[in-house]
């Protein structure tokens, strides 16, 4: 497969494993921030940690978009499908997060809800335009790749006139989590940074956490050979002192990002004050929500669905492995109470989160003989 | 005075009449299932199938088939009832005798379909070897099925001596993969509503019991055998090693997925691992003989593509791990939730 197998190598793979093996110094711990969920994913599924050194830790960040999100949204969502009688569009993962009283969406479409799956923002149009007598509401998720195709969709709906149609508009900032990642005192030495986020939002975003925290940054696609490089990267940049933004991702990224995207979305959206983030807690101006002149198609203003914020489980850690503090197995209810056929915290749920991640594809690390 | 009730199969649709036990169910089983159907034992007209003793211990399985859609790339429902049922059979190791089939139709369903259908299912038959000998059709309201859903059931035979059980793997046996992974799920999941890919994928349905034959006809010391359907390999391999209490190692850059069904799951965010194959199997041996095994499934057109794909280890945990072809290690667990609706 053109543009895949290349980036899969397994001879490669392991001529830059043997490069980093080389550049690490013995006595210096190394600890890596992947931020990205799609990074997680790949490095537990091509079982990249056997490849390294010891002294290179990888920590997962919060960029999962079903694992940030807090119970309170997932609520709304269902409220709107149970409540409002709405068809509520949403993609594929965020059905099983689960919401209050042991509800989650599939759960909600169990019982009668009308909660349709779809893979795209234009499948929600469509519904809306086959349904006029329905409400259709998208339930909106996701870091800057997913927002323009929202923003799309808005556009597309408003010139059509399509007045059944609205968004539960949960779109949030990539920067703001990795500022409240360095404010929360988590020892971090670089960051692997987003591959499609970046696409959008371009390199420049990134320079401040080199700048102002004097943390390297590099942006890395999400084949493993990708991820192998920008370790290489990061390690060179440690032991030399320096902390600068890289692009190992160029085939994708440019320090601009993509200027079309970037004025739809301003067109269209606007910066909240603040927003609550599983993990992370309420950050400002850390997401985003539909301009004045497209609240006719904000289901938050269209329907009463207040926000109301909700604690996590009590035994779930997922906000501390969020925060890069604690890793999966940490956690007492990893693989007993929780796993991804019963999912207590966000994390295990979604493939890129951290605890599903690592019990799908790494758990046998920890009863190696 | 005769009145002739001849079944519009041009352009007439199921009615509710066509289950309820009348003159126009007679009709539909005449003029269709029993003309496409034909044997002795089905052409006995009784309410069961008279069939002579068979020798040997016998083997029975059944299983419903609800896939949607209902006709795709490679094959339709009705071909995939028989070989689904024959296969479950085939992989105890026996060889496969008769075939009972249940249809469960909707109001309204066009007749020129079921008509494709079960043609094809005779179709099916015939080229195993297998007739189908009894058989029912109920009939439900419109908006209470989704077409048809058909359920088969098949009775072998297995001789003395063939001991074949999902607990039978041992530490140190061979496990073999009769062919490529994923080509029935991403045909199925190709041709739903807003997919299409450039590279057709055609589904592997198939009856495999001559395969199977072929294979114990070696003289191998096979221990277990397992057609990796729904869930695909990833959840059959860890069915066997759970039944029979061992860990698995796999091999990655032994496991064929061909480009177009690579590709697919590329794009569509899916691990070809846990995709249904219908026309596959997974043969577990003594090490020994696993060189011998291989050799004779590629010598049967079914498993050109045959390899070693693995070996059964000793696991307290029963862990199913594979060595990725970037040298990493990680697990092949069980699939969580559903990755694909009504494949099979």
């Amino acid at each position: 497969m053109k543009y895949v197998d290349e980036f899969r190598d397994g001879q490669l793979a392991r001529r830059i494993a043997s490069g980093i093996v080389r550049e690490v110094s013995a006595g210096h711990r190394y600890r890596l921030m992947e931020f990205c969920g799609g990074h997680t994913h790949a490095i537990s599924r091509y079982g990249l940690a056997d490849l390294l050194p010891d002294n290179v830790r990888l920590i997962h960040g919060p960029g999962c978009p079903v694992c940030v999100l807090p119970i309170g949204r997932v609520n709304q969502a269902i409220s709107l499908a149970k409540e409002h009688k709405v068809i509520l569009c949403t993609y594929a993962d965020t059905m099983r997060i689960p919401a209050s009283g042991g509800l989650t969406l599939m759960r909600a479409r169990a019982g009668g809800a009308d909660v349709r799956m779809i893979y795209s923002t234009q499948d929600a149009l469509q519904i809306a335009r086959d349904n006029p007598l329905r409400q259709v509401v998208f339930f909106a998720i996701g870091f800057e790749t997913t927002t323009p195709p929202t923003a799309v969709a808005i556009r597309q709906a408003d010139a059509e006139g399509l007045k059944n149609f609205s968004i539960l508009c949960n779109h949030v900032l990539t920067p703001a989590a990795m500022h409240a990642i360095l404010t929360t005192g988590v020892g971090l030495d670089g960051f692997i940074g987003p591959a499609h986020v970046s696409t959008v939002i371009g390199s420049q975003p990134y320079e401040i956490f080199a700048g102002e925290y004097a943390k390297p940054v590099v942006i890395a696609g999400f084949e493993p050979l990708d991820v192998l490089q920008a370790i290489l990267m990061l390690i060179r940049q440690i032991n030399a002192g320096q902390a600068t933004v890289e692009n190992e991702f160029t085939r994708a990224v440019t320090r601009e990002g993509n200027l079309k995207a970037q004025a739809l979305v301003e067109v269209v959206f606007e910066v909240r004050d603040d927003f609550e983030w599983r993990g992370l807690g309420s950050l400002p101006d850390s997401a985003l929500k539909l301009k004045a002149h497209y609240a006719q198609y904000d289901a938050e203003l269209k329907f009463p669905v207040a926000y109301v914020a909700v604690p996590d489980h009590k035994a779930c850690e997922c906000a501390a492995i969020l925060r890069g503090e604690k890793m999966p197995q940490q956690c007492k209810i990893f693989g007993t109470v929780c796993t991804p056929e019963n999912p207590i915290g966000s994390c295990m749920v979604s493939s890129e989160g951290a605890c599903a991640a690592h019990y799908s594809y790494g758990r046998f690390r920890e009863v190696r003989p | 005075m005769t009145i002739c009730y001849t079944v519009d199969f041009k352009n007439g649709r199921v009615e509710l009449s066509h289950g309820a036990g009348g003159r126009s169910m007679a009709q539909l089983i005449t003029e269709l299932f029993a003309a496409a159907f034909d044997n002795p034992y089905l052409a006995q007209g009784n309410d069961g199938a008279l069939l002579p003793p068979a020798s040997g211990r016998l083997v029975m399985s059944t299983d419903s088939h609800v896939v949607s859609p209902l006709f795709f790339a490679g094959g339709d429902i009705g071909c995939l009832s028989v070989h689904g049922t024959i296969n479950d059979v085939a992989m105890m190791g026996a060889v496969p005798l008769y075939l009972s089939a249940a249809f469960i139709l909707e109001e309204g369903f066009l007749l020129s379909e079921l008509k494709r259908i079960v043609l094809s299912m005779a179709q099916a038959a015939v080229d195993a070897g297998v007739p189908i000998v009894t058989g029912d059709t109920k009939v439900v309201e419109q908006g209470k099925g989704d077409g048809v859903f058909i359920t088969t059931t098949c009775v072998g035979v297995v001789a003395d001596g063939i001991n074949l059980s999902g607990d039978q793997a041992r530490h140190g046996d061979k496990i073999l993969l009769s062919g490529s992974i994923g080509d029935h799920g991403m045909a199925v999941l190709s041709m739903r509503e807003n997919l299409s890919f450039d590279a057709p994928i055609v589904s592997d349905t198939a009856a495999l019991h001559t395969l199977v034959a072929a294979m114990l006809a070696s003289g191998v010391n096979l221990r277990v055998l397992r057609d990796p359907t729904r869930g695909g390999l990833a959840t059959t391999v860890n069915e066997i090693a759970q039944q029979s209490a061992v860990g698995m190692l796999l091999d990655e850059a032994a496991i064929v997925v061909h480009e177009s069904v690579a590709a697919a799951c590329e794009f569509l965010g899916l691990d070809p691992l846990y995709i249904a194959n219908e026309g596959k199997l997974i043969a577990i041996c003594a090490p020994g003989d696993a060189a011998h095994l291989l050799a004779v499934m590629r010598a049967h057109p079914q498993a050109r593509e045959a390899a070693v794909i693995g070996e059964v280890r000793e696991d307290a945990h029963h862990f199913v791990q594979m060595t990725t072809k970037l040298g990493g290690r990680r697990m092949v667990d069980w699939l969580a939730g559903e990755q694909l609706p009504r494949i099979c």
